[in-house]
């Protein structure tokens, strides 16, 4: 059978199961639709906070950034696990303890303030937004090039998919479909990279492969064979670091610390019953986020070895099928400059004859390690279910912000559970339209905007979570400055050097040398100092707010004995 | 009864201090700040600070979260505060 057969039949089950499981496990009441009746077992969260997790961009861009960006990269890798510890030690254990619904919920309760809570809303909503559209393309995108329909045709019918499960099911559909999508996308993305690696290094676990020697040349390590290809194309060599220490540094952390504070994946750990159970499924979300995260360089590896070696200085004729298939596509394009009829790729753009889309790396893999026809059907379904799953959760938290945070608790607070969870329905179907509307006329500074939800997060969620928690003399005065003081920072950087002036956002302008992606740690710190300040200055929470704070700490109160 | 909360509180932030300090080493400082220096020495066929960037900082964190998992509820038992 050929690709698009093979792919048409495994995307067509794999929704099949999506859309079954959502009929099976709609939500009833409420909390059924926030967080699943609190009822989730800590396996199967961890499996849905890794689907949760993951987008479009860790499974179908990431290992391609890293295959440009040689050891730099490590920043995504390190940035978008390291998140995880903080959430596990410092935010799960004690928001599950909290016991309610929304992060907005946290932050309101815990500040006494209305103010507070339409801050955090605003941010939610924001932040989820900017990063639901990415999906929507991704799962365009996916279509697109896989099934050979145009990418509005397939955005509405990655609309749809969503619109039915996660309008239907709420958190305790999505959940479940997600726990499917992780399997889905995990096997997807390992099949492929285990073939390539016993390939390659004759090693079946990718992770060590890479760093081994070549099966056809058992003296020379792949990495020293990729580093003397880059020098000798006049690039740096693949192992070394091009970014100045200072911004890789302040790139990490906000991307760590925004990881921590993002809105949709705190929410997954409302879902288990108890505060070990957030503990533990903290532990089990990383583990299974880290065996794509530890394979992706692995696939960027391999990946930049085989694609260099297949071009660079070949002959146009001789080039393999999958090379001019992804021509097609605009992923990978030559221009002959020197018209002697072979491919030259080099570091100087004078010279230099390809140009590549770093998106290629995985959606290329099976076809240029010459993989049966069905893997490349499964790397679709597994990019498909990356970008469903994220999309599914962002909407979530977009819909909850609404029917919950905005209604029920600001506006209309005696509003009854069938009519918020109606409301919680409308607003997730809004959603849904209102991400399909930018996925297919996507705003031109995507790539800025995912900075952007990031530095957000950290700047805001963050601090004011973790202060809540931590710092009991913390009151709504100073958590709510801090906030504003790191928002508008932050905000103002990125937009300042990613919109206005877009030719001044190079390292001899940035401060201290901190690029756009990694001022959210500013941000944060900004916020931190201002809210300390601030609070030491203004008088201290209620007594009751300051019980509270003691409560979240504990697991479980010890029962007075009288 | 606040008197056992303060102590299991002040307990559990020893914890998260000592697996934090972890966190900050295995990433920032070795993947991060001392990678170069770090990269001259050969681990598995990769270079030690290289190997620290892209693998085992990963390693390392799911292992701090394990470990937090053991010793936090081990910390409940002790106090009376588990959920069991």
């Amino acid at each position: 059978m050929d690709i698009q057969t093979w792919t048409y039949i495994i995307v067509g089950i794999t929704f099949a199961l999506y859309i079954g499981i959502a009929v099976w496990t709609r939500a009833g009441n409420t909390s059924q639709f926030y967080v699943a009746g609190s009822n989730v077992h800590p396996l199967a969260n961890g499996m849905a906070t890794a689907a949760d997790w993951m987008s479009a961009a860790s499974f179908l861009s990431m290992a391609g950034l890293i295959a440009f960006m040689g050891r730099d990269g490590g920043v995504y890798l390190m940035g978008w696990t390291g998140g995880y510890v903080l959430l596990a030690l410092l935010l799960a254990p004690y928001l599950r303890k909290f016991g309610k619904f929304t992060v907005p919920d946290f932050v309101g309760d815990r500040y006494y303030s209305r103010t507070a809570r339409l801050v955090a809303v605003t941010c939610a909503i924001f932040i989820s937004f900017t990063y639901v559209a990415g999906q929507m393309r991704g799962v365009g995108i996916v279509f697109s090039r896989f099934l050979d329909v145009d990418i509005t045709t397939g955005v509405i019918i990655g609309m749809l998919i969503v619109l039915i499960y996660a309008v239907l099911g709420g958190m305790k559909g999505i959940t479940y479909t997600q726990v499917a999508q992780y399997c889905v996308l995990i096997f997807a993305y390992l099949v492929p990279v285990i073939y390539i690696s016993i390939l390659m290094t004759g090693n079946i676990v990718p992770q060590i492969g890479f760093g081994g020697t070549l099966a056809e040349d058992p003296g020379v390590y792949l990495l020293d064979k990729l580093d003397s290809l880059h020098i000798e194309l006049g690039f740096a060599a693949y192992t070394s670091g091009l970014r100045p220490p200072i911004d890789v540094f302040f790139i990490t952390m906000a991307l760590m610390v925004g990881t921590a504070g993002l809105p949709h994946v705190i929410v997954r750990f409302f879902t288990v019953p108890r505060v070990k159970d957030a503990r533990i499924s903290a532990g089990y979300a990383l583990l299974f986020i880290a065996f794509l995260y530890t394979t992706a360089p692995a696939v960027a590896a391999f990946a930049k070895t085989n694609l260099i070696q297949t071009i660079n200085n070949a002959s146009y004729d001789d080039m393999p099928a999958w090379v001019s298939n992804w021509e097609n596509t605009g992923l990978i394009g030559f221009e002959d400059k020197n018209e002697d009829g072979i491919i030259q790729y080099h570091a100087d753009p004078a010279i230099n004859e390809v140009t590549i889309d770093p998106d290629i790396i995985v959606l290329a893999n099976p076809e240029i390690a010459s993989l049966p026809n069905w893997v490349v059907g499964l790397v679709a379904a597994g990019g498909l279910a990356a970008a469903l799953s994220t999309a599914a959760g962002l909407l979530l938290v977009i819909s909850t912000s609404v029917s919950r945070d905005l209604i029920k608790r600001t506006f209309v607070p005696d509003i009854s559970d069938k009519k918020e969870l109606l409301i919680a329905r409308i607003s997730a179907s809004f959603a849904v339209i209102l991400a399909g509307y930018f996925g297919v006329n996507p705003p031109g500074f995507v790539a800025q905007t995912v900075a952007f939800a990031f530095g957000l997060a950290a700047a805001s969620f963050f601090p004011a979570i973790l202060l809540g928690i931590f710092d009991k003399r913390m009151n709504m005065q100073g958590a709510v400055s801090g906030m504003v003081v790191g928002i508008v920072f932050t905000t103002a950087y990125i937009v300042y050097f990613a919109m206005i002036n877009p030719h001044l956002n190079n390292v001899e302008h940035w401060w201290f040398g901190i690029s756009p992606e990694g001022i959210g740690t500013l941000g944060m710190l900004l916020n931190v100092f201002t809210a300390l300040v601030v609070s030491r200055r203004t008088p201290p929470p209620p007594e009751s707010v300051q019980e509270m704070v003691e409560m979240i700490r504990i697991p479980r109160e010890i029962e007075e004995k009288t | 009864m606040k008197e056992i909360y303060k102590q299991y509180w002040t307990r559990h932030l020893r914890i998260l201090s000592v697996l934090l300090v972890i966190w900050f080493t295995a990433s920032f400082v070795l993947g991060i700040i001392l990678v170069d220096y770090l990269d001259q020495f050969r681990f598995m066929g990769f270079g030690l600070g290289f190997w620290f960037a892209q693998q085992g900082s990963m390693y390392i964190f799911v292992l701090i979260i394990f470990a937090y998992v053991y010793l936090s509820n081990k910390l409940d038992h002790e106090f009376g505060v588990s959920e069991d």
